[in-house]
């Protein structure tokens, strides 16, 4: 197979020795080691690779690098593919596979292109104006614009990619290897800084592997490889091709990502310093049909030719507003190729060494393009005559634009406008404080100063960072074969005449009459404008587009290019994969999974889990054989509990220590109930208030011993309790000696629970005295147990007799098993969080985030009585604000079903009359709802705006249609005096 | 992306192992019982939001667990200091105001961008 | 108003659209006004375009500092919505998504509001109970919303992993089929021109800078342009409230915050709902021009830097990769911070101040965008009584020292 744009040429990227195989849109192709996919197929003679945004109109390659706005491919196997990658950056490998994007149901033969026919209504905003009638309609239009959108499809199937994340931390950050990356980079480093130097690219070098140009006597290739060579030998510098930087956060942060062959890794670098050294880009110029295939840009044209030895045409026209295009008239005739004739729009063509018999055209314009798929001739116009060139390639250069994105992610107000680039550079040398602009980005023209400059910022970056002293580079030689050419352009770039569309924004179509329009219409702000029409707002930034729009914008409003402003910068400077961002940290990894000590026993025993915070926590016991559902389990495992006993994983409660000479002040502040009273070796249930006034958290506070405290936690708000009470430690009274410690994962606990407790508890530590009367409820004890320390607590949230054991964490297991063998002559069973549940609401025990949502004070769940004495607690004040006194506030109350069996529907509304599926007002809400087997009847706890018990309600549950007439009654519904748990 | 130094610590560390806490300087009122809700409401909910200069609390949460204050600009985000809780801090809005820093970044925002022909 | 139509647009295409009106004129400003609106987003806008359309009060001066929408009208994810869990924050909405029902014929710029539907997920049983809670409470309320099992989500969205195996598995979701996304850009221009067209003045470039107040009444604004009286203004500023509340002497308990968001390169449709998820603190939607718009969390520090951070952006983008293994290779194109002035109760502050003729509307958080003809709505009808609308009502300033506070916190929580 031909390749029949490829040249031999000395020093190119490519190794000709490697040719690889390679498909797009089924056809297979080859090409060599070292091109990227738009350079093999170049090198192929493909110039038509895909279809526009709006108009599908047939588009080639622009480019040769990140700019590009039209070659977007999908890469890969379909459904594992890749959407949008330009072909300008995608590395040849063999067996790729690639194919255009947005065409159906072939590239040449596109039906999405009839769209052009009705053009002429698809203006800027269109669809701002219509599709309104009539308002039905709408969702039936938008499925029909929908078809339309986007570029790439979205693939199908689960990513396999690898990828990576890194922190890094270095003195220096140095973007962009080429000319003067590469000085800065050698200089730092000579200086022995830390130093990282990136690029984009695979080959490095930047602009020099495009120019014709001896550096120290030696060949650019040559250089730049003994360049990289000495500072790939210093330990301190690390070298990063094909890694873009693609943005800058604050405090000298960068994100990077590197494409390896192994998938991609991102950077997070700290750097100290940075240099900015990240060139410029070509602008291309606006005529009419500026977008058919085969127009290109004049630098790119350069960079195919010399690093790739492709020639994209025989025959060449050239359209330029500046000299830098006339250099790509030497390398094509070197490379073989015809050129037809230059086109400047400027009055005075520079003299150029090389190019005597080239028709050199003045003060003349491209007022169109022939050829659809592929130009074969351009219209010019000189004064006022018209001709037509007939030529393959037509190499366009609008001037360059420095590429100043990652200086301006921190805001524009670094840039000025600048008259002899016609662009935007950096104010000054450092434009934000540690960040060095340098090179062409910093409007360094010729490649001394280039150079120069980049030696400069080595070197102050290293005398800011404090670096050692060195010899400093010396500025190398340059010889430029035939003399350096300016890409100062001239301040136009758009060709009033022709009749095709003039594109201002090839990857979003947007064309000069578009941004007309939007002035037209009274958008003036360059912000309305961008938006309006959508300049700039592809998948390229608008690389290759926005200043060209500015300076239309700019004219039409008889404005300057700075009074217009430029639009804002954001990141990533290129598209960057959502895949790579999340790295490894998804599915599993997302977030921490904790486990109890004895989670493992749960597991084979048939527990079914459920989230808990971070935790997970057996839902119910589903023993194997039985086939029952979660209530039937749970109501079983519930009712064993009332009759016999049963166990419970209660590890993951928070438990925090709190100790010092201050620790019974310092809970007396914080709990509304003076928790720091209690006696020694007693548990006292507390109650802890935001200082809103509105219920935290609640717990049990445990005097351990003089000045030592062990107080409990909700399982989700362990951790804020423990900020809670640092806050308050640290900043609120600092004064008091306290010190706070999380012991949650210290311990395992299990509650034993049930009439037969005690029984259970006596034949597991005989040698303990466990009578009422030695251990009564709220008693605590240390004991020993199996020769570890353990805390046996009397405390009870089922309302039965019942205790907390907790054991150093990893003797959990086998505290939980000696349970089970004392306990199996009484019956006993584990229980999960449902029967739990089903415990607490008869007994009438609340539930923070259940039944307290953080609009309930402690008078609202019928816990005002338990404040005590005037002392300040955290809350206190609040409680007493008008709308926290008021009367009327919804409270706790207990529900019973009216007519003893309907079930009372879950997460319910109370109203006052029966649902009809008109709208009423709510009085309330049910916040648990239960069954009581001691009452045999369906029960629950809400909170309500109600006067009296025996009043009667509505729980209604619009969603599923259920409801219930429910009779108002107190909130316990077992043992109201409490006699079981103190028994 | 913040790069904190903890005064306890005495290290810069990433923006993760931090939490912010809203404005530093709060006091407690001593006797609460005595605020008319006017001022309890005030101490409760109303806060400076300044544009600029800002003192506020942050905790090294995954660090030494202590509180802190910084002195941050809320349209820089650049971090004048970073002091220990009881410490008063020596940037404040006037002190930054009265002082040209023609290297901080923060002083570029003001400086309107400008033509370099 | 030149109308806009589809056979107008046929014909403006034969005279080759040279004939297109400007959408609102550039006035120079008058002395004085009956009204001033300071702040010319989407909220401002509409409650001038209320006030005139409305309730005849024509003579209305929108001051804007920057280009009109050019806050957080443009910056944010587009989502509407109104399945809020309380009352008071719930008739607000519903009155919103009411006038967005018809905003498109009402204002004739087709905002392109699609109702296409808003899935907030639950991935625990608590999640599941508070769903099912919220769209008891929304149905109580006339508000439509569905809870769906993790089996009616995926048949919804077919490309979301709702196995059990993920880390926080979908099992299930409400669905309030009216709720969906507009062109957020649109809204700020269609209200512009149609306030416009009944003679507001659109004041761009004209930053307030000091209020003129006597005897604890207001009667105009200072101006870069000079002076301009009114004795009725409605500040509607979002983030520079607190800066205007301070010319004016008081206080607001708004504290401002970075959220950020992202947008995806464009891709052919493949999510045609809103999914959102409080517990992973992500949410994302499709725009109509293909990219898939992802809001992520608010930093938890004060800020005005509209810049993309970063470790925001890494969580939620785990939990989308989780959510929708499929997004792992699309490619972000573009991140952002919005600035949103909180309230500590997550609820807006629609209300009188203590300078007479002074009305503050602020603090909407990260729901701001979703009620905009409902704010613009009720604040332009208490701008003209002089009284706060009765939806307006709860969402005084002086909840923050009564304590009647509404906190949305558990049922909005940080996803909007």
């Amino acid at each position: 197979m031909t390749q029949p744009n490829r040249i031999a040429w000395d020093g190119l990227q490519i190794d000709r020795r490697r040719a690889l195989s390679f498909r797009f849109n089924g056809k297979t192709y080859q090409g060599y080691e070292g091109d990227t996919l738009a350079s093999a197929l170049l090198a192929n003679g493909v110039h038509l690779v895909g279809r526009s945004f709006k108009y599908h109109r047939p588009r080639g390659i622009l480019s040769a690098g990140v700019e590009e706005p039209n070659a977007l491919v999908e890469l890969g196997r379909e459904g594992a593919h890749q959407p949008n990658l330009r072909a300008t950056e995608i590395p040849l490998f063999d067996g790729l596979e690639a194919r255009s994007q947005n065409c159906w149901p072939s590239l040449k033969w596109d039906l999405g292109a009839a769209v052009q026919l009705a053009s002429p209504m698809l203006t800027a905003g269109f669809y701002y104006k219509t599709f309104m009638q009539p308002s039905w309609a709408w969702r039936h239009y938008e499925k029909v614009i929908r078809k339309a959108a986007g570029l790439g499809k979205a693939p199908t199937v689960r990513d396999e990619a690898r990828y990576d994340k890194r922190h890094q931390y270095c003195d220096l950050l140095v973007v962009g290897a080429g000319p003067a990356g590469l000085m800065a980079a050698t200089s730092a480093a000579r200086r022995s800084a830390r130093v990282i130097l990136v690029d984009e690219r695979r080959e490095l070098g930047g602009m020099l592997l495009e120019e014709s140009v001896h550096i120290a006597g030696q060949t650019a290739k040559q250089w730049v490889q003994q360049t990289l060579a000495e500072l790939e030998a210093l330990e301190t510098v690390t070298v990063l091709p094909r890694t873009t930087v693609f943005g800058r956060y604050r405090h000298g942060k960068f994100g990077l990502v590197q494409h390896t062959e192994q998938g991609q890794v991102l950077h997070s670098v700290h750097a100290r310093r940075a240099v900015m050294a990240t060139g410029a880009i070509e602008r291309p110029m606006v005529f009419s049909d500026n977008d058919r295939p085969g127009v290109m840009l004049a630098g790119a044209i350069r960079r195919y030719i010399r690093c790739y030895g492709v020639v994209p045409g025989r025959r060449a026209a050239i359209f330029t507003n500046n000299d830098s295009a006339y250099e790509t008239a030497r390398c094509l005739r070197e490379a073989g190729a015809e050129v037809a004739a230059i086109v400047d729009l400027r009055e005075r063509a520079p003299s150029v060494a090389g190019l005597d018999d080239v028709e050199i055209l003045t003060q003349a314009e491209v007022v169109g393009v022939q050829g659809s798929q592929h130009v074969k001739a351009v219209e010019i116009e000189v004064g006022s005559k018209r001709r037509r060139i007939a030529c393959d390639l037509l190499c366009v250069s609008g001037g360059w634009t420095p590429t100043i994105h990652l200086l301006a992610h921190g805001g524009k107000d670094t840039l000025a406008y600048d008259a002899a680039w016609g662009a935007f550079i950096p104010t000054c040398s450092e434009p934000v404080p540690g960040i060095h602009a340098t090179g062409a980005c910093n409007g360094a023209q010729s490649l001394v100063n280039i150079l120069a400059q980049g030696i400069a910022a080595g070197e102050a970056a290293a005398e800011a960072l404090g670096c050692e002293a060195a010899t400093p580079v010396a500025l190398p030689e340059v010889q430029h074969r035939g003399g350096e050419l300016s890409p100062s352009a001239a301040p136009v770039c758009e060709v009033r005449g022709g009749r095709g569309k003039k594109f201002v924004d090839l990857q979003d179509d947007v064309t000069v009459r578009d941004l007309e329009l939007a002035l037209r219409e009274g958008y003036r702000s360059i912000e309305h404008v961008k938006r309006y029409t959508t300049l700039g707002m592809g998948t390229d930034q608008g690389r290759t587009s926005n200043i060209n729009g500015m300076r239309i914008v700019a004219e039409r409003l008889g404005k300057r290019i700075d009074e217009v402003g430029t639009t804002t910068f954001r990141p990533p400077f290129t598209p960057v994969s959502l895949g790579a961002l999340a790295g490894r940290e998804s599915d599993r990894r997302l977030d921490v999974l904790r486990r109890s000590p004895i989670h493992d026993w749960h597991v084979r025993n048939g527990a079914v889990f459920m989230p808990s915070g971070l935790w997970l926590r057996p839902q119910y016991y589903r023993r194997p054989g039985h086939g029952e559902t979660l209530t039937e389990a749970a109501r079983k495992e519930a009712a064993n509990v009332r009759d016999k006993v049963g166990i419970a994983d209660v590890s993951t409660l928070g438990k925090i220590e709190v100790q010092g000479r201050d620790a019974a002040e310092f809970l007396n502040r914080l709990y509304i109930n003076r928790c720091g009273n209690v006696g020694l070796h007693k548990a006292r249930y507390g109650v802890m208030l935001r200082e809103d006034g509105f219920v935290f958290d609640d717990g049990t506070v445990v005097k351990l011993a003089d000045n030592r405290y062990l107080i409990s936690t909700t399982t989700v708000n362990a951790g804020a309790v423990l900020s809670h009470m640092e806050f308050h430690q640290q900043m609120v009274w600092p004064e008091l000696s306290v010190h706070i410690e999380p012991v949650t994962e210290q311990w395992a606990v299990v509650a034993l629970a049930g009439p037969a407790s005690r029984e259970v508890l006596a034949r597991l530590m005989p040698e303990e005295d466990v009578s009422n009367q030695a251990l009564p409820f709220l008693g605590y004890r240390e004991v020993c147990f199996q020769g570890v320390t353990t805390r046996l607590f009397r405390i009870s949230f089922s309302g039965e007799l019942a205790y907390e054991i907790a054991v150093p964490a990893d003797h959990g297991l086998t505290l939980w098993e000696a349970l089970l063998e004392a306990g199996e002559p009484f019956g006993i069973m584990p229980y999960g969080l449902e029967a739990m549940d089903y415990l607490r609401i008869e007994k009438g025990h609340l539930i923070i985030g259940t039944d307290i949502d953080g609009r309930v004070t402690p008078h609202d769940i019928g816990l005002g009585g338990m404040i005590r004495g005037d002392d300040d607690f955290i809350g206190r004040r609040s409680l007493q604000r008008p709308a926290l006194t008021e009367e009327g506030r919804p409270r706790l109350v207990g529900f019973v079903s009216a007519d003893g069996e309907t079930p009372i529907p879950a997460s319910a509304q109370l109203v006052a009359e029966r649902w009809t599926g008109t709208p009423q007002d709510s009085l309330g809400r049910i916040t648990s709802p239960g069954f009581s087997p001691v009452l045999d009847c369906p029960i629950a706890l809400g909170l309500a705006e109600v006067e009296a018990e025996g009043g009667s309600l509505y729980a209604v549950s619009p969603l599923t249609g259920e409801q219930a007439e429910v009779t108002v009654t107190r909130p316990v519904f077992h043992d109201p005096k409490g006699e079981r748990l103190r028994g | 992306m913040f790069y904190i130094h903890c005064p306890y610590c005495g290290e810069h560390r990433e923006e993760e192992e931090f939490h912010p806490k809203g404005q530093a300087h709060i006091v407690r009122p001593k006797d609460p019982e005595s605020c008319s809700d006017e001022e309890w409401g005030d101490y409760l909910f109303f806060r400076d939001n300044p544009r600029g200069v800002h003192h506020e609390l942050w905790v090294h949460a995954v660090g030494c667990r202590k509180f802190f204050n910084i002195t941050r600009h809320t349209v820089t985000y650049e971090i004048l200091e970073t002091y220990k809780m009881g410490e008063q801090p020596t940037i404040t809005a006037e002190t930054y105001a009265a002082s040209a820093q023609p290297e901080s970044e923060a002083s570029q925002v003001v400086k309107q961008a400008g033509v370099r022909a | 108003m030149q109308r806009y139509s589809g056979f107008g647009l046929v014909k403006h295409a034969l005279s080759h659209h040279e004939n297109w009106q400007r959408q609102w004129r550039n006035p120079t400003p008058k002395k004085e006004y009956d009204v001033i609106i300071v702040g010319g987003g989407g909220h401002g806008l509409a409650t001038a375009y209320y006030l005139a359309k409305e309730h005849g009060i024509k003579n209305v001066a929108v001051i804007e500092k920057g280009w009109l929408g050019g806050g957080n009208t443009a910056r944010n994810t587009t989502i509407v919505r109104s399945n809020y869990l309380w009352d008071e924050a719930a008739a607000l909405y519903e009155h919103a998504m009411k006038l967005w029902e018809g905003l498109s014929q009402d204002i004739n710029y087709n905002v392109m509001f699609s109702q296409r539907g808003v899935l907030n997920l639950g991935h625990t049983l608590q999640d599941m109970r508070d769903i099912q809670r919220r769209v008891n409470a929304n149905r109580l309320n006339g508000i439509d919303g569905e809870v769906l099992d993790a089996k009616g989500v995926q048949e919804l969205v077919p490309i979301m992993d709702c196995s059990k195996n993920a880390r926080y598995p979908v099992m299930g979701a409400s669905w309030q089929p009216r709720a969906g996304v507009a062109r957020h850009d649109a809204v700020a221009w269609g209200y512009a021109r149609a306030a416009d067209a009944h003679g507001v003045d659109l004041l761009q470039n004209t930053e307030v800078t000091g209020f003129k107040i006597r005897d604890g009444r207001v009667y105009g604004v200072h101006t870069n342009r000079g002076d301009i009286a009114a004795k009725t203004i409605g500040c509607v500023a979002a983030g520079n409230s607190g800066v205007l509340a301070k010319m004016a002497g008081f206080k607001l308990p708004l504290e401002s915050h970075p959220l950020q968001a992202l947008v995806s390169e464009p891709l052919k449709p493949i999510l045609d709902t809103v999914v959102m998820s409080n517990h992973v603190h992500g949410y994302i939607s499709q725009s109509d021009k293909g990219d898939l718009v992802i809001g992520a969390g608010i930093d938890g520090y004060n800020g005005y830097g509209q810049r993309g951070s970063f470790p925001t952006v890494e969580h939620t983008l785990q939990a989308i990769v989780e959510m929708f293994p499929i997004f792992s290779r699309v490619r972000m194109n573009r991140q952002w911070g919005g600035i949103v002035d909180t309230c500590p109760d997550a609820c807006p502050i629609l209300s009188k101040t203590p300078v007479k003729g002074l009305f503050f509307n602020c603090g909407w958080g990260t729901g701001g965008f979703k009620a905009t003809p409902g704010s613009g709505h009720v604040f332009a009808a208490s701008l003209a009584k002089g009284e706060m609308h009765p939806i307006a009502a709860p969402f005084s300033i002086d909840r923050f020292h009564s304590g009647a506070l509404i906190d949305e916190h558990g049922a909005a929580g940080v996803a909007h």
